[in-house]
């Protein structure tokens, strides 16, 4: 019992700038929940999803180093999966109007967070059986592969009228997902992540990524750890797809194109193929800075009718953004490191410094 | 007792024959060498004995010696590496494969994954049988470190070690996968004269306190020629000859391979 205690206490003292952290982000949720409006709250919702499915991908492409491009296809399997378990069995009828749903799933509704971790194995069990034939191939292969999978799931999903009612898409999903919900999977998430990157087997994922002929001369099973990490990503991508789905409350598979997954991509190679906290940042800044930029779209921005000023540009101005930032940083904004207490330290000594050493310099007038 | 044999091995590419009937015996305990020139196919016979590649023909056995001390002779022809690696034969590459952006400590963590007791979800939940077999591996490794003379750059990234060192890493995360059998591919390939003594301390060393068996590669005769109790030489895929330094040093054959022939002697 004292040793517990001892070793609670050491805890504390390592960690106590985290965990005041942590109370500082929770009161935030809890000041947002209450006080903004309700397109900002859908937008914090959006990169706290975003988070979720982005870490999925990194876990895959950035720590295993292996280019999968099958995220869509997951968050719709879990998207679907929360939405065809979640809608009120009286509302089923008129949802599913032209074939009546299928009698095995028709009378089956459960609760938001079992359908939610539901979605999560589905995925994984559809990494499960796209990962065999896949993950024996590499680099750009295993993308295309992994693309074509997303696509035939979504296919798929268009096709099976009676499961998820097709190209008409599943409504009225009951709007579960709050900051609180979002936000507390988002952060469960990123501490199974660091707690898992930090293990032994976060070390194979790793190794696999520097050097799969080395890695596997020293006894790591190349295909067996390379599902492991393709199906704990699926599992991760598929939670954030159900929390897309109860936070819009209607799904189609128009939603989950393969586009929808260079978004992810973007966000991890922004970030820093292989930096959780990268991939933290980034979602904030894709998911906020596509927003935030939507007034490039108005013909009137500036107040004078702008030839350039049209729906579009926002985009434009985006891509231009993410090249200087990709050109100047070219490992993404964190590369493989992880903004820890350190790394902020480090980082503020070598201002400190850079500063100190400029002074002299003004002193003797030959530069600002 | 031999540790390792090869009967027969054939490993053709195409119609290229790499290694051509290569009978290799090693016996436990003991420090081998292969040479030949280049092209011989020595790296070749590397790869079919740790399972990259599957020979053409032939077979490949390996006696580890278990727990109790009983040898069991298993066939690992074509086995994965990794599977091989479990059994207990190591490996270093000929040009150095680190994984660059990880620790030194990391790197040679990774070579004791193979040995985990538990999943990652208890490694991911830090379960008391993951937290244990974390805290020994971590134990192991940072001895290992200490021995290998590594400890003072634990924390350091593998690709910012000098190249010495980096080679020295390589073998301790060799080590690490805690072999019977030690392939070393070139060990003092690019090394200065001090590194390639330095590295004759750390291989005599290993035969006798960590009591492993060593089979290389070299080209640095004198080396080779020091340490080794048994040479193999290969040319163009063929042993050509086999015996003790002394025997080879004055094999006609082995120095026809290496010199060439005189074109008057020839007739």
């Amino acid at each position: 019992m004292e040793n517990i205690q001892h070793r609670f206490g050491a805890y504390i003292k390592i960690h106590w700038k985290t965990i005041i952290f942590l109370v500082f982000v929770l009161i935030t949720i809890g000041l947002a929940d209450q006080f903004v409006n309700s397109y900002i709250r859908r937008l914090l919702n959006l990169c706290a999803i975003y988070t979720i499915i982005s870490l999925g991908m990194n876990l895959v492409n950035g720590f295993t180093g292996q280019f999968s491009l099958g995220q869509a296809g997951f968050m719709a399997v879990g998207a679907y999966t929360v939405a065809i378990f979640t809608v009120p069995i009286e509302a089923r009828a008129t949802i599913f109007y032209l074939a009546p749903m299928t009698p095995l799933l028709a009378n089956i509704q459960l609760p938001f967070i079992v359908a939610l971790l539901l979605g999560g194995f589905v995925s994984a069990g559809f990494a499960f059986l796209i990962g065999g034939p896949c993950l024996r191939l590499r680099g750009d292969y295993l993308a295309i592969a992994t693309l074509g999978f997303s696509e035939i799931i979504r296919i798929v999903f268009t096709n099976t009228q009676t499961i998820t009612n097709g190209a008409l898409g599943i409504k009225s999903i009951p709007t579960i997902t709050s900051l609180w919900w979002s936000y507390g999977i988002a952060l469960i998430i990123i501490i199974l992540m660091i707690l898992l990157i930090n293990s032994s087997y976060g070390r194979a994922f790793k190794s696999i990524r520097e050097d799969e002929i080395a890695a596997e001369a020293m006894g790591v099973g190349l295909f067996k750890t390379k599902m492991t990490s393709f199906m704990i990503g699926a599992f991760f991508t598929g939670i954030g797809g159900g929390l897309f789905a109860a936070l819009l409350g209607t799904v189609d598979p128009k939603q989950f194109y393969f586009t929808l997954t260079y978004n992810f991509l973007l966000i991890i190679v922004l970030g820093g193929m292989g930096s959780i906290s990268g991939t933290v940042i980034a979602s904030f800044i894709v998911t906020l800075g596509q927003e935030w930029l939507r007034f490039l779209d108005e013909p009137m921005a500036f107040g004078l009718d702008l030839p350039i000023f049209r729906p579009g540009l926002r985009m434009v101005v985006f891509s231009a953004l993410l090249m200087v930032i990709v050109l100047f940083y070219r490992k993404g904004i964190m590369g493989t490191n992880e903004l820890t207490w350190d790394f902020i330290g480090k980082k503020i000594k070598t201002i400190k410094s850079k500063f100190n050493r400029k002074k002299p310099s003004a002193q003797g007038g030959d530069s600002k | 007792m031999s540790l390792l044999k090869t009967e027969n091995v054939v490993m053709q590419f195409g119609g290229v024959t790499a290694v051509n009937d290569l009978n290799i015996d090693i016996k436990k305990g003991e420090l081998a060498a292969l040479i030949g020139p280049n092209g011989a196919g020595k790296t070749t016979a590397f790869n079919v004995i740790t399972g990259v590649y599957a020979p053409t023909k032939g077979k490949v056995l390996f006696s580890p010696v278990d727990s109790l001390g009983v040898a069991n002779e298993i066939d690992i022809t074509a086995k994965k590496p990794n599977k091989i690696t479990n059994l207990g034969i190591a490996r270093t590459f000929q040009n150095i494969r680190l994984f660059k952006e990880l620790t030194v400590f990391e790197n040679v963590l990774v070579a004791t994954h193979q040995n985990v007791n538990f999943n990652f979800l208890s490694a991911t939940l830090r379960l008391p049988k993951a937290v244990k077999g974390e805290i020994k591996a971590k134990q192991d490794c940072e001895l290992l470190l200490d021995r290998m003379g590594l400890i003072d750059f634990k924390d350091e990234k593998a690709s910012s070690l000098s190249y010495g060192k980096q080679r020295h890493l390589e073998i301790a995360r060799a080590l690490a996968t805690d072999p019977q059998l030690l392939l070393l591919d070139e060990p003092a390939a690019g090394m200065n004269p001090q590194e390639t003594d330095e590295l004759t301390d750390l291989i005599l060393r290993l035969k006798t306190d960590f009591g492993l068996t060593i089979f290389m590669i070299e080209h640095h005769m004198d080396l080779v020629m020091e340490i080794s109790d048994h040479i193999y030489v290969l040319d163009f895929g063929c042993t050509i000859a086999r015996g003790t330094p002394d025997h080879i040093q004055n094999n006609p054959k082995v120095i026809e391979a290496y010199l060439g022939v005189d074109a008057d002697v020839e007739d």
